[in-house]
């Protein structure tokens, strides 16, 4: 199925996108020129620099050049005690960082056998999908900004703000937060973030029906995103997409479906999907996960059960404040726990879960101590970027700064 | 994940196309794992693609120092229909770091590959373009390596410009 194809485009049938050959005849040669767009360029999002060969407006090869933020958190992983690691993990992907320490404590958990309480596991699906409303919150407003439409900036900026609100009501913290631990959450919710979580739940869906009603009867925005930039969903699994982007392309692989973890099962949602890949095939898809993510966070609230939210076991979770004063196992343990860090058992674990970007998995190798002795991180920006080329080639280099909108890479994730 | 005995027949069907590749088969903890030698990765991985493993969910490095072989690298295969994951792992020698890419396989396998490359020098032969991807181009060594120290590299601040080697002129 093609999409339907503007006025505007049709004009643009006449011209020829196959590659000019010097011709003595009517003097036309084609030259090609290599423009260099970025690092620090805001349509870029973030370090990204991009070595592009054009010829004319059309683009005929795109070299990404990546590195720029790589701050080595890998290598930090490996020299802290495995609970330590989390405030770094998190920083990798800066929009996304409860999916980053949902990763990371997955795979310790895998390793040390730690059972996570049927609460912990609610209450980290419900940051998780707050996290993944306001990650492609920042994508909308950013993605927007791109193709010229400023005002939705503010208008996602403004919903960001609400979750990040509730981020500091649950940690303290509105990024980077910390929230999640081996063994489950850091705290339970306080008092008022219910009826706080509840308002944003009311009013997210008719925000986001704005947003589709602010963009969708735009008629510069739907030159720029349909019928642009496509590609199939065979190319897209040979490249390691996975994601939005994926889905998109009508594949409805979501590993909260697929292979659930954290109670996903529980939860009534539907995948989005596209029909032929484009980018706005890419943008519708995200913006339905608003209202998915909005079903399962107000399933997770409803069903919320009681019981503790980090598990009992001393020797991976903190004992309560008050122990310490009276018992002296639960200052042994605190002690330990502290100064030393659990021990893992020697292994290797792969965790994979659902980012708002695709597949993150987080492998560990564990070699007996109580320090990861290899952390990785299987970033989805960082191999759903290698898509780029190929979705731009031969297009207008306009397309190419819609695509890199819609694929929403976080530098962050990339360089690690 | 395959359970013990489906890896258990993965592995003879290896053993079968491949004689002499496995080298152990590892079911632990919810992972299955496939140990081969470093030649026969790229016939034993396009054995599997063809098996029903067709998506390359992940492929990077690790560094088992002080145990020898030292370098490892693992791809994490994905069979999208059944939901079932395998990681074949292999592992080279300092000396040596040789492994064939699966570029030709996957084209997702460049970036992983590059990274691997950069972190822990394992070359990929095959690999059409095989630079540093995170690191600078002129760095020397390879930062993931177990023995690679932590710190110690200065960093030019309008203080010490003057005095780091090879920066003012």
């Amino acid at each position: 199925m093609t999409p339907e194809v503007s006025d505007y485009r049709k004009q643009e049938e006449s011209i020829t996108l196959e590659r000019l050959d010097h011709d003595p005849a009517t003097g036309i040669s084609s030259d090609l020129l290599t423009l260099n767009i970025g690092p620090h360029h805001p349509a870029t999002h973030g370090v990204l620099r991009l070595i592009v060969t054009l010829e004319g407006e059309i683009v005929r090869d795109i070299k990404p050049v990546i590195g720029y933020v790589h701050t080595g958190i890998e290598k930090t992983a490996e020299q802290k005690a495995y609970w330590k690691v989390i405030p770094v993990i998190e920083r990798m992907d800066y929009l996304s960082y409860y999916f980053n320490a949902m990763a990371y404590c997955g795979s310790v958990e895998t390793l040390t056998g730690v059972e996570v309480p049927k609460r912990a596991q609610y209450l980290r699906v419900i940051h998780m999908e707050l996290n993944r409303i306001m990650s492609h919150m920042v994508w909308l407003g950013t993605s927007a900004l791109d193709l010229g439409a400023m005002s939705m900036f503010w208008y996602c900026f403004r919903e960001r703000e609400t979750i990040l609100d509730l981020f500091e009501m649950s940690s303290g913290q509105r990024m980077h937060t910390r929230y999640f631990q081996v063994g489950g959450v850091m705290e339970d919710i306080p008092l008022g973030f219910e009826k706080k979580l509840r308002q944003f739940l009311k009013t997210m869906p008719s925000r986001a029906d704005k947003f589709a009603d602010l963009l969708e009867n735009n008629e510069i925005v739907l030159q720029r995103l349909r019928g642009t930039c496509p590609l199939s969903e065979e190319r897209l699994l040979d490249l390691g997409v996975t994601g939005p982007l994926l889905r998109a392309a009508g594949n409805p692989w979501d590993l909260r479906k697929t292979a659930p973890y954290s109670s996903y099962e529980d939860f009534n949602f539907k995948i989005p999907v596209g029909t032929v890949g484009d980018n706005y095939d890419r943008y519708r898809v995200r913006h339905a996960e608003l209202y998915e993510s909005v079903k399962i966070i107000e399933q997770a609230l409803d069903g919320l059960p009681e019981g503790p939210y980090i598990t009992e076991d001393r020797k991976y979770a903190l004992p309560p404040r008050h122990e310490l004063a009276t018992s002296m196992e639960a200052l042994i343990h605190h002690f330990k726990l502290v100064t030393e860090g659990f021990r893992v058992a020697e292994g290797e674990a792969y965790y994979p879960i659902e980012s708002p970007r695709g597949e993150l998995g987080c492998f560990i190798r564990s070699d007996g101590s109580s320090k990861p002795a290899r952390v990785h991180m299987r970033d989805p920006s960082f191999v759903n970027l290698q898509a780029t080329a190929e979705m731009c080639t031969d297009t207008y280099i306009a397309d190419l700064i819609a695509t890199l909108a819609m694929l929403d890479p976080v530098l962050g994730g990339i360089d690690r | 994940m395959p359970d013990a005995t489906g890896l258990e027949l993965i592995a003879g069907e290896i053993r079968d196309s491949a004689p002499g590749a496995v080298i152990s088969t590892k079911h632990d903890r919810g992972r299955a794992e496939i140990e081969i030698t470093p030649e026969s990765v790229h016939p034993v991985v396009a054995m599997l693609k063809e098996r029903g493993y067709t998506f390359l969910a992940s492929l990077h490095g690790l560094d088992y120092w002080p145990d020898e072989p030292r370098l490892g690298v693992i791809y994490e295969l994905l069979d999208m229909k059944t939901v079932d994951r395998i990681s074949v792992k292999t592992r080279v020698t300092v000396e040596n770091p040789t492994v064939a890419s699966v570029i030709d396989l996957w084209s997702g396998a460049d970036h992983p590959e590059r990274e691997v490359f950069d972190m822990f020098g394992v070359v990929f032969e095959g690999h059409p373009d095989l630079r540093r991807i995170l690191m600078p181009e002129d760095y020397e060594g390879h930062p993931q390596r177990r023995d690679f120290p932590v710190g110690g590299e200065e960093v030019i601040f309008t203080y010490n410009e003057k005095t780091m080697p090879g920066w003012t002129e």
